[in-house]
């Protein structure tokens, strides 16, 4: 019947979790997982990565059918129209079946699932409460990956309505006429544009003076470029001081964030993305004596411990990036651990990737990084507008570029915008594993006609001799 | 010693498994620990690995068979060494790991397992040790280009592998070695050191002188090279030219010189025993109906052999036209690398230099060369008499691989025939 110990429960069902779960079951352990939705995935599958690229790539299907531009490319079609109801459908249908692949991954690998809230009474016990059932089991680890949740700004107050986080921004019942985005970071950029090429006049807040905090800044000011072209308008360097309701919209106050008058701006809707936050509450971590940093994040040594033996965290809930792929690594390398192997996360070879169109992706170091560093380099770029397939299929917007060490050639970053960039990046990622070179990447072969040549072009660009720019 | 192979401890409330398959067949050698039949419960498949090292000596329980914990599943004979076939590489994993154990060798291309907890056995090496993990493209082209052993390079890469900053550092420490040379002989490695003496003088090779000596180096390397003697009586061919060379002069624009008759020689001589114009390559034997000569020039920047095409359509007149010519190309530096191409045979004249006799050196891929050297007047015996004649040594340098003695000294006798009688070379005989 029911089992009541194991080797390993995995508190969260997410990416971080539910991989984490499946791989230690490989290693033979026998894991349980909880999770307090129905449906497994957390936030990635069921209101955040997933969703959204369901969005956008219907969105941007609709905006290309609806502009105009498929007439210049000999198709005619007669009036587009947005059905945003059937568009939200599509998105649930795509979500659910995902979701219910991870329940068939489970019952492959003989995972246990249980639903319900988890609580932590003690090391080595996990409570499950269900509605008002409460069932106890024990593991000899429990490992939290407990993710993150949207977070907010003061004087903002999220209703999911017309305040909305990540969430309520994947929902909305109608397209607003004009939408905020507080935060120029790759969530309110990826939505940002999902709503306005459904139709909404979009306006993006942002509190530093550039967009895509932490990427390079080359990319920043060439991907602003592009999305204004794309009629997002942007104010930077503006913070948002609070947001009220204001008849059937939102008004929010503005000021400069150096300081000074403020104005009032009105919205239909406002989305807040402004981060993430740890998510934490209810696991009874303070009680244990789980140490927390400043920031909310479970503090953990190099095997994913925390300070309490036999308590583990992955994910968004430690520090790093708090990205899916992240937290599937760390939940590899947790539990490969703990079978007494090797695991290990590479941090810096974790790509960051935007959705939008064109994508934009990066990997390793950013040129203002090197600097600080003191790092001397050498950089190769190649714009897609040289690339043969980028022209052919009309999406030319973008570049490549590729950082490397000014000596040894080693490669130490890489950035792109453009097709496909989301792709195109993990090349870089397998070469910077063995400590490639730019070199390297030039001198192997690379398809033609497609995107890839443009990674190679801006390999030999390092070296100043690209063949096609 | 057997050692027995047991079905381990499957787990909670599992009492039986089935065994899945054998990843080792009766008589192979195995390692300790490792992985050498899969076992399947209905919770989990789990290895079971070689409790020692040895050979496996029997399987008791076949793929198939159902098995319960502690049961046998097979034996070993413990210690003993199998074919020469598997484990003679280093196998440094058995020994036990600690789970952050470190890269296995430095200096070593071989990429080494993860070594991790659990004692992990690497897969069996192949016999012959070969340099396992390729090299990279930059890597392979900075090895290449500098002439490098990739195996005396010092590797900071992933499993062991060269990256292109281990490459750099060693070209620039200088401690990266030349690669073998193909053949027995031991390496031109990096020069030995050495310290100059204020009073001599360091010049770099030129191009051209390196390319010389690379070119010898590779005849020398590559051939089975011998050399054959023989002596010839000028007499005739000097009656002959002092006779002539005036009209010849005077027809052709051109001076009588001994080469053009030599060069005749050569193409009859050449007919007859064909393998003399042949080439090697690869495991083939080239033969060439036709014969390229290629005739040795000095250079005040070196010996430089320009090739008389298809020398057997040329008529005398036209070898010795051709041969000015080239010589003259040949001091002004104006001769192109297509003009020294493609020879099948070649001649060289140590004599204007004074050379009495001498082994000239093989021009690769040819098979022969002839060196043809001073005219010197001898004493020689002529029937039972005594009489001064003016004679040049011979020489036949040949590729024994695939000129034998006999075809090497049969040819120069022929050569030493048609010019000692100059009139064969018009009848052919």
């Amino acid at each position: 019947m029911a089992e009541q110990h194991f080797d390993l429960i995995v508190i969260g069902g997410g990416p971080g979790g539910y991989v984490a779960a499946i791989r230690a079951a490989q290693l033979g352990m026998k894991v349980a997982c909880v999770d307090r939705r129905p449906a497994l995935g957390g936030t990635c599958l069921n209101v955040g990565c997933i969703p959204s690229k369901a969005l956008l790539h219907t969105s941007e299907r609709f905006a290309e059918a609806a502009s105009g531009h498929l007439a210049g490319l000999g198709i005619k079609a007669a009036s587009v129209k947005l059905d945003l109801k059937t568009m939200m459908a599509n998105k649930d249908a795509v979500v659910a079946g995902l979701t219910g692949g991870i329940d068939l991954l489970f019952a492959k690998n003989k995972v246990t699932r249980l639903t319900g809230e988890a609580h932590i009474p003690a090391a080595g016990s996990v409570e499950v409460a269900e509605g008002r059932k409460k069932t106890t089991y024990s593991a000899e680890r429990i490992l939290i990956a407990t993710g993150s949740a949207p977070a907010s700004l003061p004087g903002v107050q999220i209703d999911e309505k017309t305040i909305v986080s990540s969430t309520g921004a994947l929902a909305l019942k109608k397209v607003p006429e004009k939408l905020a985005v507080i935060g120029a970071g790759y969530i309110g950029l990826e939505l940002g544009t999902v709503w306005a090429r459904l139709g909404a006049e979009v306006q993006v807040i942002e509190y530093l003076d550039r967009i895509l905090p932490g990427m390079d800044g080359e990319v920043a000011e060439k991907f602003q470029a592009i999305l204004e072209k794309q009629g997002l308008s942007f104010q930077l360097a503006t913070a948002v001081q609070s947001a009220s309701h204001k008849g059937k919209g939102v008004e929010l106050e503005l000021a400069a964030a150096a300081g000074g008058k403020t104005e009032k701006l009105s919205f239909d809707v406002a989305l807040v993305a402004v981060g993430r936050k740890p998510h934490t509450e209810g696991l009874g971590l303070e009680g244990l004596g789980v140490a927390l940093s400043e920031r909310g994040q479970i503090e953990v040594d190099e095997d994913f411990e925390t300070s309490v033996p036999g308590i583990f965290a992955i994910g968004d809930v430690i520090a790093g990036p708090m990205l899916a792929h992240k937290a599937e690594e760390d939940g590899v390398a947790a539990v490969e651990i703990m079978a007494g192997k090797a695991g290990h996360v590479d941090y810096d070879l974790v790509p960051g990737i935007v959705y939008t169109a064109p994508e934009v992706a990066q990997l390793g170091k950013t040129e203002e990084q090197l600097k600080q560093a003191g790092t001397e380099y050498k950089k190769g770029v190649f714009p897609f507008m040289a690339n043969s397939r980028a022209r052919a299929t009309g999406q030319a917007e973008g570049f490549v570029k590729l950082l490397a060490h000014k000596d040894t050639d080693q490669l130490l970053g890489a950035h792109i915008i453009g097709p496909e960039a989301g792709t195109l990046i993990h090349e870089i990622v397998a070469v910077m594993a063995f400590g490639g070179s730019a070199e390297d990447v030039a001198r192997s072969c690379h398809g033609h006609p497609t995107l890839s040549e443009a990674v190679k072009e801006a390999a030999l660009a390092v070296d100043r001799r690209a063949i096609h720019s | 010693m057997s050692v027995e192979i047991k079905v381990p401890v499957l787990g909670e409330s599992v009492s039986e498994a089935t065994v899945a398959s054998w990843m080792k067949a009766a008589g192979e050698t195995v390692a300790a620990d490792e992985p050498l039949v899969e076992l399947e419960t209905d919770k989990v498949t789990l290895e079971v690995p070689a409790p020692a090292a040895g050979v496996l000596e029997q399987i008791v329980a076949e793929a198939g068979s159902v098995v319960g914990v502690d049961a046998v599943l097979g034996l070993i004979a413990e210690g003993a060494a199998a074919s020469p076939a598997a484990d003679t590489a280093p196998q440094k994993a058995a020994d036990s790991a600690p789970a952050k154990a470190t890269q296995a060798e430095t200096g070593s291309v071989e990429s080494g397992p993860v070594n991790s907890g659990p004692p992990v056995t690497p897969p069996v090496q192949m016999p012959a040790p070969v340099a396992a993990a390729p090299l990279s493209p930059a890597v392979r082209r900075l090895v290449e280009e500098h002439n490098l052993d990739p195996a005396k390079i010092t590797a900071s890469g992933k499993d062991g592998r060269l990256t292109k900053a281990d490459v750099l550092a060693a070209i620039d420490s200088g401690t990266a070695r030349r690669m073998a040379a193909p053949a027995a002989a031991p390496a031109a490695a990096a020069p030995r050191p050495r310290t100059d003496d204020p009073r001599e003088e360091r010049v770099p090779m030129s191009r051209l002188r390196q390319v010389i000596a690379q070119r010898l180096k590779e005849a020398q390397n590559n051939a089975a090279m011998l050399t054959t003697f023989n002596e010839v009586d000028m007499g005739a061919v000097m009656e002959l030219r002092a006779a002539y060379k005036e009209d010849f002069e005077k027809n052709y624009g051109v001076r009588l010189g001994f080469m053009g008759f030599f060069v005749r020689a050569v193409i009859t001589a050449l007919r007859e025993f064909p393998a003399v114009n042949a080439e090697i390559h690869g495991t083939d034997i080239v033969y060439k109906p036709f014969s390229n000569i290629g005739v040795a020039v000095g250079t005040p920047q070196g010996l430089v052999v320009p090739v008389l095409k298809d020398a057997q359509d040329l008529s005398l007149a036209e070898v010795e036209a051709r041969i000015t010519t080239f010589g003259q190309q040949a001091r002004d530096g104006k001769l192109s690398p297509s003009d020294m191409a493609g020879g099948s045979f070649t001649i060289s004249n140590g004599g204007v230099y004074g050379s009495l006799m001498s082994t000239p050196i093989l021009n690769p891929p040819q098979s022969g060369i002839l060196g043809m050297h001073k005219i010197q007047k001898r004493p020689m015996a002529i029937g039972d008499k005594v009489e001064i004649r003016p004679m040049m040594y011979l020489a036949l340098s040949y590729d024994h691989r695939i000129i034998d003695g006999r075809e090497a000294v049969s040819f120069l006798v022929r050569i030493k025939e048609l010019i000692e009688d100059p009139r064969r070379l018009l009848l052919g005989v």
